[in-house]
């Protein structure tokens, strides 16, 4: 066992665990975050995507000992006082989910997207998310939200 | 033995479910009206035998609605929300008919302590079936409140409307909650309101109109509980001894080496083991520690390999038609021409964002499962069997969970997270792996089809024999016209465990009957879109292959060539409503694999609902659909699956997303039926007669697949 201090969505947390056991399951089991999800614990599906220190992470495959120190933000963290992100708005807008399981990593890995690249290409959309899985296969919708996205994002900055 | 005869009720006519009896029987040791109404007026609707789809209680009353002193509206159905917007519609339609807004009502989906049953959520049957049932109730409500508010206000009830959940008159206003306080409201209860009349299409102002999911802000904030996410107070985390190939049985495990660990519980219970412990990476370690020294029986499986010939070789002997007329073998030998083509369809696997997962619970003899499945009232079936409890002590609530396409009607997870919290004495959650999802979860059948069919001298079909081994009966009629048919469904034997996925077998009828079309209008020396307009009786299936046709520009697209570039078409039926997608593909020769460029799908299905909703799933249809078009296909040797993880079995990612256009046609003249499988079913062959435009080659299996050159 080993003491991991991090900070989550803004807050200072210690846990008490193996170092080897998944982010994923520290968030989801030790400080009740559920908005991460699990898909697949191979990396190749994208629904447990946080980010730490800013960039998108797999969860699912990042060992607890990895975030020592580090900054993690999950779903949870993303709307301040009850207003949405406008990426979160931008999906709700777009109805870009159906059962909605691979929505929260869908959106954190778009957060990131457009702080790199605040006004992507549709061929840059894809590229950037294709890492990411939706069996319902609503990818046309999830594409025009992060399109919306863009547009919320520089009408807000 | 087991009685399935609830199942069997409540299945579709043509469902050719999975059945078999629950994967464990453990050893035998040792409804309140619903607790969410309070106070308030409950509206009861006779219970909906649409398809077999309604309750088992045949016409008995079911509550469907709740009025609350403070207004609340409450509907209630034993439908699940899985992502096809149940949830969203069911809330359109009592919306609709009470003339409130949608925010005002709030819809509970299946608990089976507190819902009506409303049967398996599959089958396209939500739409059809059980929003007419929830509409009829909220009627009611809304005649209640009319016919209240007119004695209130002594005035005849056909001067006054419902507007924004109030009737007005001379100053005076009448509420829901007015109604819901009303001393009137006992007699209701007596005597429930068994209907109203439906609004008419023309006057809907919820329905028909585009309505976001009303539970879009809980999913992008990652609030919503999905099972997997449910959390009990002491609870654990299970996990489960799997035996390391298909058909192997468990001889002897030493629990020992898991009990050793802290906190773990270790149970084995004939064919079933498995640990529970704090957290999810102990109770894996524990059950790695058992699994070490288990022992195992293990018993002999074909391979992938030799697939079809199996399913040949031992099918079944006294397989009858399921549709027979004139004489196919007269009319084949007096064919000008005889056409014969067998076509292969692989297994493939639903794979679900969200695999299985259940938390349960006992209490004081009761046990309480959250669990995601759409067949909640047969998952309270399987654990009364597991455990030798009746069903009256059993619960299930089923959260809108991470998808399900047909994959998620049985109860695996709910059954061993209940055995793992019975030896714990504490609630215990148990969430499959995706390796375990790949695993242990059901497939959509392999199917083996052949077909034989004859052309007249004047090019037209004569003759028409379809057999499906395998696969199922859905989509097994041709919708053309043909004057001599045989169609025959025979079952085989599956290597392994097979059921329902997104419309059933129709997607391998329709591929191999679509794609032979095409066979059939090449020998004919004709255009495919015209053979097929030549054969159709079906107005509907000829609106959407006209459609579709004039947006993609067939017509002028084949006088135009392009070398490794061709185009395809396939239409069909089902579940009342039709489709017909046309499309390009490019194929590199190098790999020979085909890629889709470019899709138009026209898709009727009577007069729409909620086309934001309808888009989605048509939209969704043809993305899924892709996959086991183009490269889905479950492989398995030894026992085992050897492309079992995302790795290897390649789903649809966005980087396929072709360019796509979805035409709707709203036919408000037709009752409105389900959408969310028959889109599927056009989209292989039309990529399979793409594919033979570009290369001349006829591929007749699923996935389409070109030799490497």
């Amino acid at each position: 066992m080993a003491t991991i201090k991090f900070t989550v969505n803004g807050t200072a947390r210690s846990v008490e665990t193996e170092p080897e056991r998944p982010l994923l399951e520290v968030l989801r089991e030790d400080l009740g975050l559920t908005g991460t999800k699990y898909g697949c614990g191979e990396g190749q599906c994208g629904a447990c995507t946080v980010l730490l220190d800013g960039r998108p992470t797999l969860s699912c495959i990042t060992p607890a000992r990895e975030v020592q120190g580090r900054k993690v933000t999950t779903i949870e963290g993303l709307a301040a006082n009850g207003k949405l992100h406008p990426v979160q708005q931008a999906f709700v807008e777009e109805s870009a989910m159906q059962c909605g399981y691979c929505t929260p990593g869908m959106v954190l890995r778009t957060v990131s997207l457009l702080e790199r690249n605040p006004n992507p290409t549709d061929g840059e959309i894809i590229e950037g998310l294709n890492g990411h899985l939706c069996r319902c296969n609503g990818y046309h919708r999830i594409v025009a939200a992060v399109r919306r996205a863009a547009v919320l994002a520089g009408k807000q900055s | 033995m087991v009685d399935y005869a609830l199942d069997r009720e409540n299945a579709e006519p043509e469902r050719y479910e999975l059945r078999e009896p629950p994967a464990h029987i453990f050893a035998v040791n040792r409804r309140e009206f619903f607790g969410i109404a309070g106070a308030g007026l409950v509206i009861a609707a006779a219970a909906q035998q649409a398809a077999g789809q309604g309750s088992a209680r045949s016409g008995a009353l079911e509550a469907r609605l709740h009025i609350g002193e403070d207004g609340t509206i409450t509907v209630l159905s034993g439908k699940v929300e899985e992502g096809q917007g149940a949830l969203t519609e069911l809330t359109m339609a009592a919306a609709e008919e009470l003339r409130v807004p949608l925010s005002q009502v709030r819809t509970l989906l299946c608990d089976t302590d507190r819902t009506p049953s409303d049967g398996i959520t599959a089958g396209s049957r939500t739409t059809p079936g059980t929003v007419p049932g929830v509409r009829r109730a909220a009627a009611a409500a809304r005649t209640l409140l009319l016919t209240t508010a007119a004695r209130q206000f002594q005035v005849e009830a056909t001067r006054l409307e419902v507007r924004d959940g109030a009737v007005t008159h001379g100053g005076r206003r009448y509420t829901y909650a007015d109604l819901a306080r009303s001393p009137e409201l006992a007699a209701a209860y007596k005597n429930p309101p068994q209907g109203g009349a439906l609004t008419p299409v023309k006057e809907w102002r919820i329905l028909g109109k585009p309505q976001p999911r009303v539970d879009a802000r809980d999913i992008v904030t990652g609030a919503h509980r999905y099972p997997s996410d449910i959390v009990r107070p002491g609870m654990l985390y299970g996990c489960v001894l799997r035996p390391p190939s298909y058909g192997a049985t468990l001889e002897s495990v030493d629990l020992e080496a898991a009990r050793k660990m802290p906190g773990v519980i270790a149970v084995r219970d004939g064919s079933f083991a498995g640990c529970a412990a704090p957290t999810s990476f102990a109770a894996r370690k524990a059950v790695e520690a058992i699994a070490a020294g288990a022992k195992w029986k293990v018993a002999p499986h074909p391979s992938s390999d030799g697939l079809f010939e199996h399913l040949k070789k031992h099918a079944s002997r006294d397989a009858r038609p399921r549709g027979e007329r004139g004489n196919v073998e007269q009319a084949l030998a007096a064919a000008a021409r005889r056409l014969k083509a067998s076509f292969q369809v692989a297994y493939v696997q639903h794979a679900p964002m969200e695999p299985r997962a259940a938390v349960a619970e006992w209490h004081d003899g009761r046990l309480t499962v959250w669990t995601g499945t759409s067949n909640p009232f047969s998952v309270r079936q399987q654990l009364a069997e597991a455990f030798h409890i009746g069903t009256d002590r059993i619960r299930v609530i089923v959260p809108h969970f991470g998808g399900g396409f047909g994959g998620k009607h049985t109860g695996e997870a709910a059954v061993e997270a209940a055995r793992l919290a019975r030896e714990a004495g504490r609630p215990v959650k148990v969430c499959w792996t995706r390796a375990e999802e790949f695993m242990w979860a059901y497939f959509r059948p392999a199917a083996l089809i052949e077909i034989e069919a004859g052309l007249d001298a004047r090019n037209s079909l004569s003759a028409w024999e379809f057999a499906n081994y395998n696969s199922g009966t859905a989509a097994l009629g041709t919708p053309y016209r043909v004057a001599n048919v045989r169609e025959t469904f025979i079952p085989s034997d599956s290597p392994l465990r097979q059921g329902s996925y997104r419309c059933l077998a129709a997607t391998a009828n329709n591929f191999a009957r679509e794609a032979f079309m095409d066979e059939l209008a090449e020998a004919a020396g004709k255009d495919p879109l015209e053979f097929r307009l030549a054969h159709l009786d079906n107005e509907r299936i000829k609106n959407v292959l006209t459609a579709a046709a004039e947006r993609f520009g067939w017509a002028e697209r084949r006088k135009k060539r392009r070398p490794g570039v061709g185009i395809g078409l396939a239409c069909g039926t089902e579940k009342n409503s039709v489709v017909a997608a046309f499309c390009e593909v490019e194929v590199d020769r190098e790999s020979g694999t085909p890629r889709l460029l470019e899709i138009v799908e026209a898709f009727e299905c009577g007069a729409i609902l909620n086309p934001v909703n309808l888009r989605s799933q048509v939209e969704g249809c043809i993305m899924m659909g892709l996959g086991p078009a183009l490269r889905e296909e479950i492989l398995f040797r030894g026992g085992r699956l050897t492309n079992g993880r995302f790795r290897a079995y390649r789903v649809p990612r966005f980087r396929d997303l072709p360019k796509t256009e979805v035409i709707l046609l709203d036919r408000k003249d037709l009752e409105p039926a389900g959408a969310g499988e028959t889109p599927i079913i056009a989209v292989a062959p039309a990529i399979a007669n793409a594919v033979f435009d570009a290369t001349g080659t006829r591929v007749r299996s699923m996935p389409i697949r070109l030799p490497r050159r």
